[in-house]
């Protein structure tokens, strides 16, 4: 048929008529699919079909429902669902089938077989997109009977979607018919049967159908706009009415009002069923007059909803609150701002902390489409309950901090709630006392998101990190420099805590800034830090100069700053030239060996290796890079900053690591020798943990770090051999850091690779099992577990020693550790069963134990392990 | 709707579905290493709530078969005691879900508890002939 078309076509009737005969009575499936590809091209490519357009039918219809099971070890691998897709095609080719194919839909779908209906319904769906009313006409009212039916004896989720799916189907195809002057409207006609039967189970007191009729009811409408026209038109008002006549809840006393509310939010959520249908067709002009002739009524009824003690009820409202804001021209502005008022009440006023959340995710979605009303009278409100005094502030600050980040999804507000923001954070420093870190935390928090939120909008991002930088800055200088800093008031925002939750805010505000702000912005931060230039701070008299990086012991609190240098520098896009970088690096360097401080030290080694990770290659990086090894060696030797220099060793390596640089492999040795080193040994073998880490600070892709693909493997490859090697060869103290250095270093990497390794590394795994440390003994058990689930064959001939190992970690004085070994016994039972049934009794004995722990956890994981190894070896399993 | 033709009919084709209650929230209190956490009555229902029943693809506790008020246990003197309640009065599952109960609870809780499994009075024509099978078979059961 592909090649000869036309010699074929002109045989005419006599062709179709003998492929007719042929096809008859065939039964194996390969000659069918393709018995069935040949009919489609029949029908498709305009073969002459003439008198035998019902043999043709017959023919192929006989075997619909298919019904056909692939035999085991089938080498053709035809499944059922093939088979059905491709007699599908074919019964849905043409509109000459309807009239015969439609009765035998109806039908099947009257036939008790769960398939055949399915079936069935999947083929109407097919066949609606390419008949036209006329095929359906005679055929509607059976068709309509039959989906009803089914969608209200729902047997099946499956079923009763696709059904509904096959509504949407039918009335989207009348809907498309061309409508001449004097041709009776067969949608409308359709339409209207449809709402005959189901609108009268809107209205039943005790709701039984209330919920199939609507979703039958939704289906139709969501077909075509004039579906949705007809059947809103005449459902809206109803249900508006139905609401109404379900009194208020707190008027009806204990027993009946929560049941009034519930039959008023199964209501509702009728309704934003039918008002979110309109979204899947976009705007035009006079789309809403449906939606406007209710506009009134749909108002009071969401301001009922929003005022009514029920909390599910509010929740919903304000469902259908923000649906009515984002239809354009729908709320007129009185509306709007007893919408917004509504909100604020709900945001700030109302105990239950779910309707709060909901209002505030509904101003954030709202804000963009009406700036004005959310400003005027949202924020205003807000700001104004910031700064009043309460004996409870508590919650309610919390919650205006919540909700000012929330609502700020548009430039113009962003304009207002960010300085709010930052007044309050300096109302906090002055009148700062303990215990005020837990209020400097949710103010950090606000402003993250709202940062975060700001980036995709340049105008928004250029705005909120002009605004905020510098002041959280001088904020910071202003508590430093101050004498004594450590110990004066408004020392609360030098706590480690405020600048480690300060830290993101500047992080975001910088990592998508336009190149020009960019530059501009490195050209004001660097000669802060590095020469105390505080011109483009504002309030920047300050008592004393500012010299982070000079010695002192009085400059403490000044050092700390250096974690906000780090923040905003180490996120810059990478082409941002920075000024002075090499004076820059030296002075960091310097910094992290020699500072008594850790979390200054730590701050400048981890800005130092952002900024090598970032550097073009050349020779002005290798002289810092050898700079910096000529500091470690001294200093990792010998001496009091032994920990310091380690810090500096392990980011230095992992930012060299990250972008495959030649010198990583020889500081990764260092790091690997350290391991034996009896002081810095357990500090080392954290740190390969943090090698292979995600930090959330620098050194990620967020943050435009030069991360390259896969770099955990290589580094896995490169480096386990020599920490098999160096753990045989380790004295007994020591061969625990190996152990945890090798575990942490497993627990990064993807499961596939691991698995390929794991013969190697089996031996070393299981003497870690051994090992009194408990860190070690549980990252290794973690590391088991999915193991066992992935690759049981290799584990298994370790049956006895894992099984051992596992019950003897149970006892474990670590409630963490007995999880972790109970979990690894219960994967123990993915191993092949012949090999684990010799250990069935002894393992239920022993678990008998752990039933009895103490702790809750602990027992339920007891109690799954101990199921599944009942169930070992007994069929169906 | 499952008609007769396709073997015996289930007894119960359509029964009422109650609703699932969710995970049990983990308090700090159960994360602290070393304070002790007594066995309570939501445990245990955690333990049997989904237990599948014989005839429909639901859990006991979506058939209400099973609810937490009928779930009585008592850490300190180590008793548990479960009072279920068959969908219909003349369910004649009634038997297996019992021992399915009580073959799950032995199999979960300390060798030290006592475990009393018995149908809500009144709700079973024949509860008293359940109890006994529900006995001799977990007798037969503990005796392997």
């Amino acid at each position: 048929m592909r090649t000869r078309e036309e010699e074929l076509k002109s045989l005419g009737t006599d062709f179709t008529f003998g492929f007719i005969q042929v096809m008859d009575g065939e039964k194996d499936p390969r000659n069918l699919l393709v018995a069935f590809q040949i009919v489609r091209d029949l029908v498709l490519k305009g073969y002459a079909l003439g008198p035998f357009v019902e043999e043709l039918f017959e023919v192929t219809s006989c075997y619909f429902p298919i019904d056909f099971t692939p035999p085991p070890n089938d080498p053709h691998g035809i499944q059922r669902e093939d088979l059905i897709v491709s007699l599908r095609a074919v019964l849905a080719s043409t509109p000459q089938f309807a009239e015969f194919l439609l009765p035998l839909l109806i039908e099947k779908m009257d036939s008790e077989l769960q398939s055949a209906k399915l079936d069935a319904v999947q083929t109407l769906s097919a066949c609606c997109a390419i008949y036209g009313p006329k095929e359906l006409q005679a055929f509607l009212p059976s068709l309509w009977a039959s989906l009803r039916r089914e969608v209200f004896q729902t047997a099946s989720e499956k079923l009763e979607a696709e059904c509904l799916g096959a509504l949407t189907a039918l009335a989207a195809c009348l809907s498309h018919a061309v409508l001449h002057a004097d041709t009776h409207d067969l949608l409308d006609a359709f339409l209207s049967s449809v709402l005959k039967d189901c609108r009268h189970h809107l209205c039943e007191p005790d709701m039984k159908l209330v919920w199939p009729s609507a979703k039958l009811l939704q289906a139709a409408a969501s077909a075509s706009l004039r579906a949705y026209h007809h059947i809103a038109g005449s459902v809206l008002p109803l249900l508006l009415e139905q609401y109404n006549q379900h009194p208020q809840g707190c008027n009806l006393g204990p027993v009946l009002a929560p049941l009034q509310s519930s039959q008023r939010r199964t209501i509702l959520e009728m309704l934003l069923g039918f008002l979110e249908l309109p979204q899947k067709w976009g705007h035009e002009e006079g789309d809403e007059t449906v939606l406007l002739d209710v506009r009134g009524p749909l108002c009071s009824v969401v301001s009922s909803a929003l005022t009514d003690p029920s909390v599910q009820l509010q929740v919903v409202g304000v469902r259908v609150l923000t649906v009515l804001g984002t239809l354009p021209g729908l709320l007129v502005a009185s509306d709007l701002d007893l919408a917004v008022d509504h909100l604020t009440r709900l945001v700030l006023h109302e105990e239950d902390p779910q309707s709060s959340m909901a209002a505030m995710e509904a101003s954030g979605t709202l804000a963009p489409a009406h700036p004005g009303a959310f400003t005027d009278r949202m924020v205003r409100a807000l700001a104004q309950e910031l700064q009043t005094e309460r004996a409870d502030e508590g919650t309610r600050h919390q919650r205006c901090l919540q909700a000012l980040a929330a609502v700020s999804t548009h430039p113009s507000i962003v304009r207002e709630t960010v300085p709010v923001l930052l007044q309050h954070l300096r109302d906090l420093q002055r009148g700062s006392e303990p215990g005020d870190t837990g209020k400097m935390a949710s103010l950090c928090r606000s402003l993250h998101r709202m940062a975060v939120q700001s980036q995709h909008d340049p105008e928004s991002c250029s705005f909120y990190h002009r605004a905020v930088v510098p002041c959280l800055l001088g904020l910071a200088l202003q508590a430093a420099l101050q004498e004594d800093a450590l110990l004066a008031p408004g020392k609360a925002l030098l706590e480690e805590e405020a600048l480690t939750s300060m830290v993101p805010i500047i992080s975001a505000a910088s990592t998508h800034l336009s190149p020009e702000l960019a530059v501009q912005s490195a050209a004001l931060m660097v000669p802060l830090f590095l020469d105390g230039d505080v011109s483009f701070l504002p309030q920047n008299s300050f008592p004393c100069s500012f010299q982070p990086f000079q010695d002192g012991l009085c400059l403490a609190a000044q050092r700390r700053l250096v974690i906000l240098l780090m923040a905003f520098i180490c996120s810059l896009p990478r082409n941002v030239p920075i000024p002075q970088q090499d004076r820059l690096l030296r002075e960091l360097l310097a910094l992290s060996c020699a500072c008594d401080c850790p979390f200054a030290a730590t701050a400048a080694a981890k800005c130092f290796a952002g900024l090598v990770n970032k550097h073009p290659e050349g020779a002005q990086l290798d002289e810092v890079l050898q700079l910096a090894l000529n500091r470690l060696e001294p200093g990792l030797a010998e001496g009091p900053h032994r920990t310091q220099a380690l810090g500096l060793l392990l980011w230095v390596t992992k930012a060299l690591v990250l972008r495959y640089h030649p010198l990583s492999s020889h500081l990764t040795d260092k790091v690997l020798a350290l391991l034996g080193d009896t002081e810095l040994g357990p500090a080392a073998a954290e740190g390969l943990g943090l090698l292979l880490g995600d930090a959330p600070d620098v050194l990620h892709r967020g943050c435009h770090a030069d991360v390259r693909l896969m770099y955990r493997q290589r580094f896995f490859t490169d480096n386990v051999p020599r920490l098999v090697q160096g753990f045989h060869a380790a004295h007994s103290d020591v061969k625990a850091n190996y152990l945890k250095g090798l575990s942490h270093v497993l627990n990064h990497l993807p499961k596939p690779v691991l698995v390929t390794e794991l013969p190697t590394l089996l031996p070393l795994l299981l003497e870690a099992l051994s090992c009194l440390d408990g860190g070690v003994q549980l990252s290794t058990l973690r590391c088991l577990q999915p193991l066992l689930l992935e690759a049981p064959r290799a584990l298994s001939p370790h049956g006895d020693t894992l099984v051992t190992k596992f019950l003897s970690l149970t006892d474990s004085p670590t409630m963490a550790v007995r999880i972790a070994a109970l979990r690894c016994i219960h994967a123990l039972t993915s191993l092949p069963t012949p090999g684990l049934l010799p250990y069935k009794a002894r393992v239920i004995r022993a678990l008998a134990k752990p039933l009895d722990d103490k702790k809750r956890l602990v027992r339920k994981e007891a109690v799954v392990a101990r199921g599944e190894w009942f169930l070992l070896g007994s069929p169906g399993r | 709707m499952v008609g007769p033709g396709l073997g015996p009919a289930l007894e119960n084709a359509n029964p009422l579905v109650f609703r699932r209650s969710g995970e049990r929230p983990v308090t700090a209190r159960e994360e602290d290493d070393d304070l002790p956490d007594a066995i309570d009555d939501r445990e245990i229902f955690d333990l049997i709530r989904s237990i599948n029943d014989p005839e429909h693809p639901l859990t006991l506790e979506e058939l209400n078969v099973v609810e937490q008020v009928r779930v009585k246990v008592n850490d300190a003197e180590s008793t548990v005691a479960v009072e279920f309640t068959p969908t219909i009065p003349h369910c004649s599952m009634a038997t297996l879900i019992g021992l399915s109960i009580k073959v799950k609870l032995i199999r979960s809780l300390p060798e030290r508890f006592k475990v009393d499994v018995h149908i809500t009075p009144g709700t079973h024509i024949s509860e008293h002939a359940v109890l006994s099978s529900t006995v001799g078979m977990t007798a037969y059961y503990l005796k392997k």
